[in-house]
């Protein structure tokens, strides 16, 4: 680790996202300050809460007629705001990696998925297209996909969607980046689909000793998957707070948020609705 | 409660732009409004709107702008150039002034626009509405219909209309919209084949909707904004296609001024007195070119796919 | 008829049944078997849940019941009469629908007010200026969302005035296909308690569909776990909460429904 332990991998100082409508400006994200370090943070809110803008600014990919201004958004004290855009282009490629909600718009649809595996691993190694196909099949082995040979010469059509995400996770790993960032990676898929890819999700991460952002609207989710967890509402921080003491959440939106789910052998009560208050913003 | 009156306080602009309508009509007004917000944004369909205004002012008030009379003819005063003696732009081989008779051409322009655009993409979408959602033979049947007609040039099939039906303006227009609404129908079908399995018309259909309730108050609609968008960006072909058929002596009849009809008469001139021809060709080329960027603008603010957010 | 719970000495005829229902699409080499024989029984003001993942078959049930699918083999019945063929306009008035994708389901371009106004006029109904209002305030919807398009409405909003054009039509059997998945868990909440307080109020039969066995559970008296086309068991809530379950394939949908455990 180049850095010195007290610079953060991603520091993030008064992020702000306006969009320019006829109707005047519109702030997604108002101001929000936090850092990542080689944790697990998880980004809550409901949706409007500018949880998805605030992973989209972090990699620069706001766009027109949005704009993201931030008094400093540095990867390992890098200043990226800066950056020209084709080094941007590289540090997203190789040291920030993003995760969509759905893996059909991330994949080239008319190209084999191993080609693309390929392809990508070239771009950053330079290696034998032999050397990388043998790499793409461990790799489709790493997120626990059975039979590699088939997906690996399958088209992305025709892979369900949690085959999809798993792909879709071994390439954006491939350039072994910093810190990735996964936007509602799971809620595409099937409930029992979904805890699987999590667990891969969970283990490559943790052996790899990366940073993840993981933006989601449910905070139970979560809160059993990350360190640490920023609610946001309106485009603010409105509650920071360790995953374990969640449930010693003050901030009534948190506890909204908590309460809201039915549980299994619950009570027929109707549901705690979230409160919500402009003024928390 | 809000009634009309208390919010109409703000002044018209804060009723057009509230976003909790009061009534129907309220509602209506505010989805035109949203509309023309849109479109005056768009510097190059302003630019359009105003040559077809222009077009419709000059058709309006044709007898005070002309300088003459379009039909009598000063056959001392022939082929004289543009300025000549108050003749602004001229006059052509039987003496008549040019100007004046663009302007009453106007007339006959937009004449033949407007009942071209009443009545080919009316039936364009008729038929294509009612292929697309009820489908099977009738789709079928309706379809191939349709390809025979687009299967002809269409200047071809309509000079054989023309011939058949005997040459005047009204003759030229039939023959225009009987050749025009295939590829109408063609947008309309795959409008529609898109939104026929969307969960709304589902919905439409479960409680109880009759087919024609569905295609006319659900379906429909979604087709009317390409339809409009691809009957402007026609407009241009409409013009040209009147504009040959005058040129070929089927369409407007002498001595009505019709600028396709002037181009023909003007053709045997060309060299020698270029403006005879010229002219009325710039005045089509400026009123399609202004159909066209408004279609263009249109484009971008009905079309339902574009990302308005 | 064996397993019949004892509570019900005298079972009243079901409100909707499915008996060994098929749907089929397609035929040739393309046929798809989408639903491959499945039983049910809804009695009156009950709410009964269909659980099960992409590709089990649960919303085409739905579908085949109010006539957008197929029914290729067995049969469905409303009070003991058949359901078959075109469904007809008295059909409609008793069996509503609403959809999974508030998006999609309301048209772009009708204000909420002919939404909810269209199916009063195809049922002829004659004061509908006070049903409109009725409806909207139903849902929890305040008179200034009358005049809006969908576009101006959020997904929680959307789905209330979905929900307020299944009821205008005063319907006794409601089916929901996953009704709140499309939205956020807080807005589910609001859906979910929304839909509980009208079942109470209208006296109205549920059949529910959806992937999340807790929703289920909150929502249903019994249900009815599904795979790949077919029924793998029959459960009430007593028997969820205790983790009474036959199958491998609903102890997974409990697991998984628990949240991730590290």
């Amino acid at each position: 680790m180049s850095a010195s332990p007290s610079t953060p991998l991603l520091d993030v100082r008064d992020l702000k996202v306006r969009f320019a409508t006829r109707r005047g400006a519109i702030e997604a994200v108002r101001g929000i300050s936090f850092s990542v370090g080689r944790e697990r943070v998880g980004i809550v809110g409901e949706s409007g809460s500018g949880k998805s803008m605030t992973g989209r600014a972090i990699l620069r990919l706001v766009r027109s007629p949005g704009s993201a201004t931030a008094e400093r958004l540095a990867l390992e004290g890098m200043e990226l705001q800066t950056l020209s855009e084709r080094r941007m282009r590289a540090v997203r490629g190789q040291r920030i990696a993003m995760i969509m909600q759905d893996p059909k718009y991330s994949l080239n649809p008319v190209m084999r998925v191993g080609r693309q595996l390929v392809e990508a691993l070239k771009v950053h190694e330079r290696i034998s297209s032999r050397e990388a196909t043998r790499r793409a099949l461990t790799m489709l082995e790493e997120v626990q996909i059975r039979d590699p040979k088939r997906v690996f010469s399958a088209y992305p059509h025709e892979l369900s969607g949690g085959m999809g995400q798993r792909v879709m996770i071994a390439m954006m790993l491939i350039p072994r980046p910093d810190l990735l960032i996964a936007d509602e990676p799971t809620s595409a898929l099937d409930v029992t689909v979904q805890l699987e890819v999590l667990k891969i999700l969970d283990a490559l991460v943790r052996e790899r000793g990366m940073g993840l952002i993981f933006i989601s609207h449910d905070l139970k989710l979560v809160s059993t998957f990350c360190d640490r967890v920023l609610v946001m509402y309106l485009g603010r921080i409105v509650e920071e707070i360790a995953a374990d003491r969640l449930h010693e959440a003050r901030h009534p939106y948190t506890r909204g948020l908590l309460n809201c789910l039915p549980e299994i052998g619950g009570s027929r009560e109707p549901l705690p609705v979230l409160e919500r208050d402009e003024a928390w913003a | 409660m809000t009634t009309v009156e208390n919010t109409s306080k703000g002044g018209l602009g804060a009723w057009l732009k509230t976003d909790t309508p009061t009534s129907r009509f309220h509602a209506r007004c505010i989805s035109i409004w949203n509309a023309w917000a849109d479109l005056s944004g768009n510097f190059l369909a302003m630019v359009g709107l105003a040559i077809i205004i222009a077009l419709i002012l000059m058709a309006i008030f044709a007898p005070w702008l002309a300088t003459a009379n379009p039909n009598i003819q000063h056959l001392g005063d022939r082929l004289q150039p543009p300025g000549w003696q108050g003749h602004l732009l001229g006059t052509d081989e039987l003496g008549r002034d040019i100007w004046s008779r663009i302007v009453f051409g106007a007339r006959v322009t937009l004449y033949i626009v407007g009942l071209v655009a009443v009545t080919a993409p009316v039936f364009g979408l008729i038929i294509g509405a009612v292929a697309g959602t009820i489908g099977g033979w009738t789709d079928r049947l309706l379809m191939r219909l349709t390809d025979i007609f687009l299967a002809f040039p269409r200047l071809i099939l309509a000079l054989a209309f023309v011939a058949a039906l005997g040459p005047g303006i009204v003759n030229a227009v039939l023959a225009i919209a009987l050749t025009a609404w295939p590829p109408y129908a063609r947008v309309a079908r795959a409008e529609t084949l898109t939104v026929r399995r969307s969960d709304y018309i589902a919905a439409a259909r479960l409680q109880g909707a009759s087919t024609l309730r569905i295609i006319i108050g659900h379906i429909m609609p979604m087709c009317v904004s390409s339809l409009i968008i691809r009957v402007t960006l026609d407009m241009a072909g409409i013009i040209l296609t009147a504009a040959g058929l005058g040129f070929l002596g089927l369409g407007a009849q002498p001595p009505l001024a019709e600028w396709g009809a002037m181009i023909s008469t003007g053709r045997q001139y060309l060299l020698s007195h270029w403006w005879v021809a010229t002219i009325p060709g710039l005045a089509i080329l400026t009123v399609s070119l202004g159909f066209n960027l408004l279609g263009d603008g249109l484009r971008d603010v009905l079309d339902p796919r574009g990302n308005r957010q | 008829m064996s397993a019949v719970p004892a509570e019900a000495p005298a079972a009243p005829t079901p409100k909707l049944s499915a008996s060994n229902l098929q749907v089929v699409f397609g035929h040739g080499r393309q046929e798809v078997r989408a639903v491959r024989g499945i039983s049910f029984n809804v009695r009156p003001e009950e709410s009964f849940g269909l659980v099960g993942e992409s590709g089990s078959g649960k919303s085409t049930v739905l579908r085949a019941i109010c006539g957008l699918a197929p029914i290729s083999g067995g049969s469905v019945s409303m009070d003991g009469t058949a359901i078959e063929g075109r469904r007809s306009k008295t059909f409609a008035r008793r069996v509503q629908m609403v959809f999974q994708d508030p998006y999609g389901s309301l048209h772009p371009r009708h204000t909420v007010d002919r939404v909810l106004s269209e199916p009063l006029a195809i049922h002829r109904f004659a004061d509908r200026e006070e049903r409109v209002v009725a409806a909207l305030k139903d849902v929890g919807l305040d008179a200034r969302f009358r005049f809006r398009l969908p576009h101006q409405l959020s997904g929680g909003q959307r789905q209330r005035i979905a929900i307020a054009r299944a009821l205008i039509v005063e319907p006794d059997v409601l089916l929901l296909d996953e009704p709140t998945s499309a939205l956020d868990a807080s807005i589910q909440a609001e859906v979910l308690n929304l839909l509980q307080r009208l079942r109470a109020e209208k006296k109205l039969t549920y059949l529910l569909v959806s992937h999340d066995l807790a929703v289920i559970d909150h929502m249903c008296d019994r249900l009815l776990v599904m795979q790949g086309g077919e029924a793998v068991e029959e459960l009430d809530r007593a028997g969820l909460k205790d983790h009474a379950v036959a199958s491998d394939y609903t102890r997974r949908l409990l697991t998984a429904s628990e949240g991730y455990v590290r």
